[in-house]
């Protein structure tokens, strides 16, 4: 009993309450040691919801989301809850508001068990840069048993906790690779929806042109169901879409009816293990049994994604975080002077990766290196999406890696440069704009998970997430 | 000041755009509320608060567009301009940069009778900060967040300008285009329009000099003071071999001298880059064309108008339009077409504005008393009433709310035109008056003007001047 279908079928049935649901999720988040949640709510605040859903069971008239204890990335902002972003700068911040995401999650009856863990600002790849510390993967490696592993990030401790099972479901956020890297290496679904397709509302901005909400799941069908309500247009976004939203449960499970290619870029492979490469040509023998076709296509743009990345996305970071000077809300330092508040809130506030970014942005913007940095960066940002448009012409879906390696020991990669390649083959797509999601495939050596990555064209999710069915049946993937 | 210097002039000037809500969020645009009442999640900078743009700033600036000349541009951008400050919650200020929304428009000013064409480079639109308020608490600083996200329009104009008088008449012209076409209230004292100097000053035919930024002026009587000073600063220092530093200065009011802001208040690399919050802001010809007609007459049209159609002088034309609020009361009182324009413009510049300057209230306080007024000239213009009757019972009509027509009956005011009546008052006038008779038929022409005013005497005011000094002609000339 872990997919959302399952869980609403006996909630429906009376097998369960909506009550004794919570706190089977409940105790065992309580319990559990891997430190994937900042904070739990407490159980009497969500009593009523709790009410509410039940007696729409009892009346057969329930909701999309009726009684599912969700796990909420600590990054969206929720009301009277505490909304951290994993940092020291935030640590005693409630909001007033709710964020237009989580909203939307309410209001199709779902039940919040609390905030979790991510990378500071969700700046990481590893969930390490956590000022509440890092969040441990539950999955071991065979052949060190003792190792506590990374749960990739930022959204870490979400993807940890779908994992654990300790709650149903997740909502993440991706900027470049923050949903779908900690999803392959937990060995759960994530999906980056398309840019737009969610409301930033309320969201704790890290890089507004690249920041998405999506859901991290143990199954492509729950993340039909939790995309069904976070999809929304929202006219407190500027750059929320106005497209018209499908349901994306239609497709899942069936067979398309139309013929299907994926385009499979050789470009993506050249320096991976044969672990990695072995992971893609087992996919390729269950298209093959799917009847759905495959090509080789290549990229002219891959290796300048990732540096074009870490400019554009800092000198928005350096922008978004200036609001964090310790006036109005969050942790202040001490000091005499307006300059030594900033100074001191700043750089006691912010933890070390943080204040990296924050330093990366601002020299890219300044005065005589815009145009050698930030301009260029957005020009060759232009080249990636037309290079995937041009690909896309082509075939349906591109079909990658979502990660050159598997978990990885916590304090183990210690040079940004190093964590940053972890996110090679997710930031192309979000420089994009493209939905993509990252499904469990197969385990490594080390019995870790690995996991491909699908992508597909803007708005496509419905026929993303029908493919991605189809596979995790294939896959038969068992967390 | 020594005439070899020539002054280079040019001005930024910040309006604030008369809208119900700010530039990016759905607070009010107010000014006068109590401190931080006017103020949202969004204008405080919380976490994860999103600008969205109101519309109704943008057709301001479309407004402003077609009235000063400008191309209105159909792609413009947003761009996050960077400091820290702590009237400036989101740590950034949006504004335009690279693309503004306006671009190469002008106006003609005029100088000494001169017209004169003044070239503005771009206008675009921006969000206003906050108040840091330091000298109410020796230890504490205050902030008011309420003008935080207010929406400007910063109007750049090129160093067009040759002296104060220039910068003045141009500000003038500006103030009151802005006023005309509903964009800016035009209240200086409150900031709603603001300017930062630019000057430099050279030899004719010489380069441009390095210039100096006089910021925030808001009073037109300062910004005169302060380009006074600042050019014979600079015109001393280049006289004595010295060097003019570019440099930001602001102009203290108490003493009358420009001095340097401290470097930390202006010395700051902006890294502006566009707001990745909001989309590049594309408008169609359609709705920029709509705005077209909203914009109504401009104070040069009406100008125009007035000399041209309704021949009023052109200094008394100038007052006029001088206010929209003159203007439209103005076109109110004539509109009834019973009396010559020339006979209201005369009225109104003369006793109607002493009646609300000693009253200290606004023309648009008499509004709804504008059909007594035009009853009252009414009966001017027939020669009903004298012109001194009426000027002595305006007030009385305008404070108590009495009827012209009753009033002037009630108390028995109307003029006597009766040529018989006033034939035996000439007469009985120009009795025993031997003496001035002769001083006027050997070419005194003063002594016409005492025999009139000894007839209006006898009729106490009510006699029509005219048919008394005919009257008397005709008897004095047999």
């Amino acid at each position: 009993m872990t997919t959302i279908k399952e869980i609403k079928n006996q909630l429906s049935n009376k097998k369960i309450s909506v009550q004794e649901l919570y706190d089977n999720y409940y105790n065992k988040a309580k319990n559990s040691e891997l430190n994937s949640f900042n904070c739990l709510l407490d159980p009497e605040a969500n009593k009523q919801n709790m009410i509410n859903s039940q007696s729409r069971y009892n009346d057969g008239k329930d909701l999309p989301l009726d009684g599912m204890p969700l796990g909420i990335k600590d990054l969206f902002c929720t009301k009277g809850t505490p909304t951290t972003a994993s940092s020291k700068i935030l640590e005693k911040f409630i909001p007033e508001y709710e964020s237009q995401v989580t909203q939307n999650l309410l209001n199709d009856g779902s039940i919040f068990l609390g905030k979790n863990n991510c990378d500071e600002f969700a700046m990481g790849s590893s969930n390490e840069t956590s000022f509440f510390g890092p969040v441990i993967n539950p999955w071991k490696n065979k052949n060190n048993i003792n190792d506590k592993l990374v749960p990739g990030g930022s959204s870490g401790g979400s993807a940890s906790a779908v994992a654990e099972k300790i709650c149903v479901a997740s909502i993440g956020t991706d900027t470049g690779g923050s949903i779908r890297q900690p999803a392959s290496l937990c060995g759960v679904v994530g999906l980056k929806p398309t840019f737009g397709s969610c409301s930033r509302w309320g969201v704790v901005a890290f890089a507004s042109s690249l920041d998405q909400a999506g859901p991290i799941t143990n199954s492509v069908e729950d993340a039909a169901y939790l995309l069904n309500s976070i999809s929304y247009h929202d006219l407190k976004d500027s750059t929320s879409s106005n497209h018209k939203r499908d349901n994306f449960l239609e497709g899942i499970g069936k067979n398309f009816d139309r013929s299907i290619t994926i385009g499979i870029p050789s470009d993506y492979l050249k320096d991976v293990s044969s672990e990695i490469v072995e992971q893609i040509e087992s996919t390729k023998k269950h298209l093959k049994k799917l009847n759905i076709n495959f090509v080789d296509v290549e990229f002219t743009t891959t290796d300048f994604a990732l540096s074009t990345y870490y400019i554009l996305a800092p000198a928005e970071a350096s922008s978004n975080l200036a609001r964090y000077d310790g006036i109005r809300y969050g942790y202040r330092g001490k000091g005499d002077s307006l300059e030594e508040i900033y100074v001191n809130s700043r750089s006691e506030g912010f933890g070390e990766e943080v204040i990296r970014r924050i330093l990366i942005g601002t020299y890219v913007l300044s005065a005589g290196y815009y145009d050698a940095y930030y301009r260029k960066a957005q020009r060759v940002r232009r080249l990636i999406k037309n290079d995937f448009q041009r690909v896309l012409k082509d075939v349906d879906f591109i079909l990658t890696p979502t990660t050159p390696n598997e978990a990885f020991k916590i304090g183990e990669k210690l040079d940004p440069i190093s964590m940053y390649m972890n996110d090679i083959f997710t930031v192309p797509t979000s420089l994009a704009g493209l939905p993509a999601i990252s499904l469990p495939s197969g385990l490594s050596k080390n019995n870790l998970p690995l996991g491909i990555q699908l992508i597909g064209n803007y708005f496509q999710e419905q026929s993303l997430l029908q493919m991605a069915s189809l596979l995790e049946k294939e896959f038969c993937f068992n967390g | 000041m020594d005439s070899q210097w020539e002054l280079v002039i040019g001005l930024e000037v910040h309006a604030q755009l008369k809208t119900e809500s700010k530039l990016f969020s759905s607070s009010p645009n107010q000014f006068g509320s109590d401190p931080n009442s006017n103020v949202n999640f969004v204008d405080a900078g919380m976490p994860g608060m999103l600008p969205v743009m109101n519309f109704g700033c943008i057709e301001k600036a479309i407004k402003t567009g077609f009235a000063l000349n400008f191309k209105i541009n159909p792609y413009s951008v947003f761009e996050r301009k960077n400091y820290f400050y702590a009237d400036l919650p989101q740590g950034y200020q949006i504004s335009q940069f690279e693309y503004p929304i306006l671009s190469e428009g002008h106006i003609e000013i005029e100088n000494d009778n001169e017209l004169k064409k003044i070239r503005i480079e771009r206008a675009h639109l921006e969000q206003d900060a906050g108040k840091s308020i330091h000298d109410i608490d020796p230890k504490y600083s205050f902030i008011d967040l309420n003008r935080v996200g207010t929406p400007l329009l910063e109007i750049v104009s090129y160093p067009d300008f040759n002296s104060a008088d220039e910068v003045i008449n141009y500000l003038t012209s500006l103030r009151q285009i802005l006023m005309y076409i509903d964009v800016c209230d035009g209240n200086m004292q409150e900031g709603s329009l603001r300017a930062d100097v630019n000057l430099s000053v050279k030899k004719p035919n010489e380069e441009l000099g390095t210039r100096c930024e006089i910021k925030n002026m808001n009073s037109f009587k300062f910004i005169r003071q302060a380009i006074d000073y600042e050019s014979k600063r600079q015109i001393k220092v280049l006289e004595a071999g010295g060097k003019i530093e570019q440099n930001t200065l602001l102009f203290d009011t108490s003493t009358g001298e420009t001095r340097p802001m401290r470097s930390k208040e202006f010395a700051h690399d902006y890294r502006y880059f566009p707001d990745p919050d909001l989309l590049p802001l594309h408008l169609t010809e359609d709705q920029i064309e709509k705005v077209r007609p909203t914009i109504g007459e401009l104070p040069q049209q009406k100008l125009s108008k007035y000399i041209n159609e309704f021949n009023l002088e052109k200094d008394v034309a100038k007052i006029i339009i001088s206010e929209k609020a003159y203007a439209l009361f103005f076109e109110k009182l004539i509109s009834s077409n019973l009396i010559k324009p020339k006979l209201v413009a005369s009225w109104l510049v003369g006793d109607i504005f002493s009646f609300i300057k000693d009253k200290n209230i606004q023309i648009t306080d008499l509004s709804n008393q504008s059909s007594k007024i035009i009853e009252l000239l009414e009966m001017v213009e027939k020669s009903v009433i004298s012109s001194k009757v009426a000027k002595d019972i305006l007030v009385e009509v305008l404070q108590n709310n009495k009827e012209p027509t009753q009033l002037v009956k009630e108390l028995g005011l109307e003029q006597m035109s009766d040529n018989d009546e006033l034939e035996k008052i000439v007469d009985e006038a120009l009795k025993d008056e031997n003496d001035n008779i002769s001083k006027f038929q050997s070419g005194s022409d003063r002594v016409l003007g005492y025999f009139v005013g000894k007839c209006l005497k006898a009729t106490k005011g009510k006699g029509n001047p005219k048919v008394i000094n005919e009257l008397l002609l005709k008897k004095l000339n047999k």
